[in-house]
């Protein structure tokens, strides 16, 4: 399976100039559009950015002192440091997929480090996973996907569930959840940690719909992404210390293993 | 396959192939025409030697790693849906144009259920009637597709 997965990431590296091709249109018009504001739009923005930033600039600040802070109540309790995580900025490439699943062509690959199974967020939350790694592109597939599933817990309670695609964009199924478990309608969703591929904390969903019906096993619940899925441009990679590289050499490979 | 002007069959194909991975607003993204499959069949009527099941089983195969599907199920339909076209190929040169187009949706039908069937077999999807939506665009563009084909063949003189 391993060779299919690296003659995979040929093929998708051999096509990569067509999708860059298909893609042009868009970023011809983006660039029109970006190119014709007017200078008051360009002010108000401005203006509007510089509020944003005071505003981070601020949280930062406290962000830096909790960090501070924790770690060394980390170090009393003796529990491992948790590191920072490296990250990358990518943007979506327009170009259609297979209607039977959700995926997403982003334009990084192989070369600037993209490795299967990297998580990948918006500025809101969880978007979904490398898929297939190319030289130049990937493939990311989507939360909301019917093959694929996050470990979740209730931010709230803490409770650990499992969020699976629906096939809906709009729509997670959380899986097994008992008659008696403790959830409610507005519930944030974050991330558990628990499957290894998703780093601890981040948002996956908020809890939309629950159904009372006593008569089934479990309770139906279905929540509703955080990331604006549908509304896509710019994602955020996140990466460990060594990833793999399925172009990398034979010998190199075994070595890090 | 490059000799006496193929090469342009190949950038046709490449056309379609592009055509087919395309942005398009999402309210006409369902009716995308089977832009591969319409080129192909042409082809096939037209040059049987040239453009047969193997060139559709490629072609096939490179939708499935541009649109990210299971290696082989894209392939799998398109050569199935040729294979009929390269059987029947001089029954189907002497229809009318709208009798040819009829047919060219069944077999874009065809093509599409043996995707689903596939797909479902594979990651269990649900049947949706607008999977079937580019039927109905392919049939509508098929007399296009042929007089420019048609044209393009005998302006490049490809035998």
């Amino acid at each position: 399976m391993a060779s299919f997965e690296s003659l995979r990431g040929y093929l998708q590296s051999m096509i990569s100039p067509l999708q860059y091709i298909a893609n042009t249109p868009k970023v011809a018009m983006t660039w029109i559009s970006t190119n014709v504001t007017t200078r008051q739009q360009l002010m108000n923005e401005n203006r509007y950015f510089r509020l944003n930033e005071l505003v981070f600039h601020e949280q930062a600040m406290q962000l830096d002192i909790l960090k501070q802070e924790n770690e060394r109540l980390r170090t009393l309790l003796a529990s491992p440091l948790r590191s920072e995580l490296k990250k990358m900025v990518a943007e979506i490439l327009s170009v259609d997929s297979d209607p039977y699943s959700h995926q997403l062509v982003i334009n990084r690959g192989a070369r600037d480090g993209v490795y299967e199974g990297q998580p990948v967020l918006d500025a809101l939350g969880i978007v979904g996973q490398i898929l297939h790694v190319g030289q130049t592109t990937s493939r990311i597939i989507l939360i909301t996907d019917t093959s694929h599933a996050v470990p979740v817990r209730v931010k709230r309670n803490g409770l650990r569930l499992l969020a699976s695609g629906s096939g809906q964009i709009d729509r997670l199924n959380l899986n097994f959840v008992p008659q008696s478990a403790d959830v409610q309608v507005g519930d944030v969703l974050v991330t558990s940690g628990l499957g290894g591929k998703y780093p601890e904390g981040y948002p996956v969903a908020t809890i939309s719909y629950i159904s009372n019906d006593e008569s089934r096993e479990f309770l139906r619940v279905y929540s509703t992404p955080i990331a604006q899925i549908d509304r896509l441009r710019y994602l955020l990679l996140l990466s460990d210390e060594d990833p793999i590289n399925i172009f990398a050499p034979k010998t190199e490979t075994e070595a890090v293993k | 396959m490059l000799a006496h002007n193929g090469i342009i069959i190949l950038l046709t194909l490449l056309i379609a192939i592009i055509a087919s991975i395309m942005p398009l607003p999402l309210s006409v993204d369902a009716f995308r025409p089977d832009w591969v499959l319409i080129v192909l069949i042409y082809w096939c009527m037209a040059l049987p030697d040239r453009v047969n099941i193997i060139t559709a089983w490629v072609m096939g195969f490179l939708l499935d790693v541009i649109l990210g599907s299971v290696l082989g199920v894209h392939a799998a339909a398109m050569a199935i849906a040729v294979y009929i076209v390269a059987e029947n190929f001089q029954k189907i040169r002497n229809f009318s144009i709208w009798q040819q187009a009829l047919i060219t949706g069944v077999l874009a039908a065809l093509y599409h259920l043996v995707v689903f069937w596939l797909q479902h077999f594979l990651i269990n999807v649900a049947f949706l009637t607008s999977y079937l939506y580019p039927v109905i665009t392919t049939i509508v563009l098929w007399p296009w597709v042929f007089y420019l084909l048609r044209k393009v063949r005998r302006h490049f003189s490809i035998k």
